[in-house]
């Protein structure tokens, strides 16, 4: 296939990736958008297999087989509550791939056309250095991000003195060790590169926070697409530069949300040290009483009611509650209830991974709002049920300056007639910042497992 | 013609191409930023997931380099990473489409 036919096609397949994220506006076109860019991948294999530069295919096709095989069996069995650990785990192979074909660049450049062994050019060579940089943070950032995400070690952050200082002296030192590969082709400064920046992943992301993830798997994800970038500079492949660029772009995007979603700075959360991963006591209870209730309660408040709005977190997602609460929804709109759910932006952990898993649920996706769309809704509302969620309805973000989550965007599920709110016990958030809304008069506590309390509620419905 | 100075202004040639293709590289990825910028704060929140799971399945389009490594009939330390490369982009092309188009079969409408 000759150049300019080549350049063709990759233009095509770039075209497609486009039309696909562009496909994710609406519910609608998204299904054929993932579509466009599976054919936008698989123009770019095929012109890349039919250049003069793949003459043998028996290697290519065994990883190909290999490869899909793996990733098939695990797309389709994986739940849907895993998904965040499962998308943690797929940035870390494109970092690690990102490393393998920068560091076969290094050995074989004549392949590519940016010179022979030992005189790449070195624009190739820094640009090479930073590809496979960013790839090894992405690999070992992502490796810790996923055992967090499973559960694997603690979500705690794992903070120790001397911390920043450590990160930015291993920081300055990657630099000099560019400078000094970019300027000999030295290999045995290239792996130092790798193994710095291997180690420098695991020291950025262990001291985060379990509920900062929607911004580290963001993160991430920019980082995968930069790392793409990198390479696609060193190898002069625009297709690389552009699908790199859209990555990245959008996973910076993702993370300027999710940072605005708990009004934290970028820099904020990446420092870390932030929350605890169980939430402690609360210790400033006090003499203050909560009113608890029953199902039975629950069940009598929501079928009198007009308007009901869900809100879930986390805790839905953990108790694996979704199933149960869309059939309690089901009742209640058969009583003539009406039904809609809020979600926060940062609920869960990752972007849009409470609407995942209503989806999932079958809760039609025109009954599910964000919160600047419901938050006005709340004060005509008669019932609020919160399941699973805590911090992001916590009134003291809107009161008190002195807490820790002053200024963060939060549901005003207190304007509510009445607030159930489904809790195991009265720890409190991520946070640990005590939800003054529990002591409310108009609150009702349900204490119990969410998904027990929801069917609990769904039996006394029926 | 002195043979020094052909060989000079054959290096300022060659350095201007190279950074002549640099600066076209470098146009493409900057107006890419944009069109990326633009069209992600369009897609809609309730989509954020299946967005991160396509950007991951696309992002591994860095295949292309890693096919171009494994294509060599001799088999070297280059052809084994590429061959790695290929593997490890391969679970996340094919788990990445199949696990957005999962997700996506699952947002319905009332009724």
């Amino acid at each position: 296939m000759s150049e300019e036919l080549t350049g063709l096609a990759y233009l095509l397949a770039a075209i497609c990736f486009i039309l696909a994220l562009r496909g994710l506006s609406s519910p609608e076109t998204a299904r054929r958008g993932n579509l466009t860019g599976m054919i936008g991948m698989a123009i770019a294999i095929g012109t890349t297999l039919a250049s003069p530069h793949v003459l043998s295919y028996t290697w290519i096709i065994a990883g190909i087989l290999v490869g899909g095989t793996i990733g098939t069996v695990t797309a389709l069995k994986i739940q849907m509550t895993a998904l965040p650990q499962l998308v943690a785990a797929f940035h870390s192979l494109v970092g690690l791939a990102a490393v393998f074909v920068a560091t076969a660049t290094l050995y074989a450049p004549e392949a590519y056309g940016i010179g022979a062994v030992g005189n790449i050019l070195t624009a190739s060579l820094v640009e090479m250095s930073i590809g496979t940089f960013i790839g090894a943070i992405t690999f070992t950032g992502s490796i810790v991000a996923f055992a967090k995400l499973q559960g694997l070690v603690s979500g705690a952050p794992l903070v120790f003195p001397g911390q920043h200082l450590l990160n930015a002296v291993l920081g300055i030192a990657a630099i000099v060790l560019i400078a000094w590969f970019s300027t000999t082709e030295s290999y045995q400064a290239y792996w130092l590169i790798v193994a710095l920046a291997l180690v420098l992943g695991f020291l950025i992301i262990l001291p985060i926070g379990g509920a900062d993830m929607p911004v580290v798997v963001s993160m991430l994800n920019s980082y995968s697409g930069w790392a793409a970038c990198g390479i696609g500079f060193t190898l002069g492949n625009t297709l690389l530069i552009i699908t790199g660029a859209l990555v990245g772009s959008s996973g910076a995007i993702l993370s300027y949300i999710m940072c605005k979603g708990m009004n934290r700075s970028f820099f904020n959360v990446i420092l870390g040290g932030f929350g605890t991963e169980e939430g402690v006591a609360a210790t400033t209870q006090g003499d203050k009483t909560v009113r608890q209730g029953s199902a039975e309660d629950a069940s009598f408040i929501m079928q009198n009611a007009g308007k009901v709005i869900v809100v879930p977190g986390y805790g839905m997602a953990v108790a694996q509650a979704q199933h149960a609460l869309r059939e309690m929804g089901d009742v209640l709109k058969e009583a003539g209830v009406e039904v809609s759910y809020a979600i926060h932006p940062v609920a869960g952990r990752m972007p849009g991974h409470m609407n995942v898993l209503l989806a999932e649920a079958n809760v039609p996706y025109d009954e599910v709002f964000e919160l600047e769309e419901i938050n006005h809704e709340f004060s005509t509302a008669d019932v609020v049920y919160v399941i699973g969620a805590n911090d992001v309805t916590n009134p003291a973000a809107k009161t008190d300056p002195n807490s820790p989550i002053y200024g963060m965007p939060i549901l005003d599920v207190e304007k509510a007639q009445t607030v159930l709110f489904v809790k195991r016990g009265m720890a409190s958030g991520y946070a640990g910042v005590d939800n003054e809304l529990f002591f409310r008069d108009n609150t009702m506590m349900l204490f119990g497992d969410a998904k027990k309390m929801t069917e609990e509620i769904l039996q006394s419905l029926g | 013609m002195d043979p020094t100075k052909i060989m000079q202004a054959t290096e300022t040639a060659a350095a201007s191409a190279a950074t002549g293709s640099l600066i076209s590289l470098f146009t493409v990825f900057v107006l890419a930023i944009f069109v990326g910028y633009y069209v992600v704060w369009n897609v809609t929140s309730a989509l954020h997931s299946p967005l991160m799971s396509v950007t991951n399945a696309i992002s591994s389009v860095i295949i292309v380099g890693a096919l171009i490594a494994a294509g060599p009939t001799d088999a070297n330390f280059s052809k084994i990473m590429g061959f790695l490369a290929v593997v490890l982009a391969s679970v996340n092309i094919f788990g990445g489409f199949i696990v957005s188009q999962r997700m996506l079969q699952m947002f319905r409408k009332k009724g």
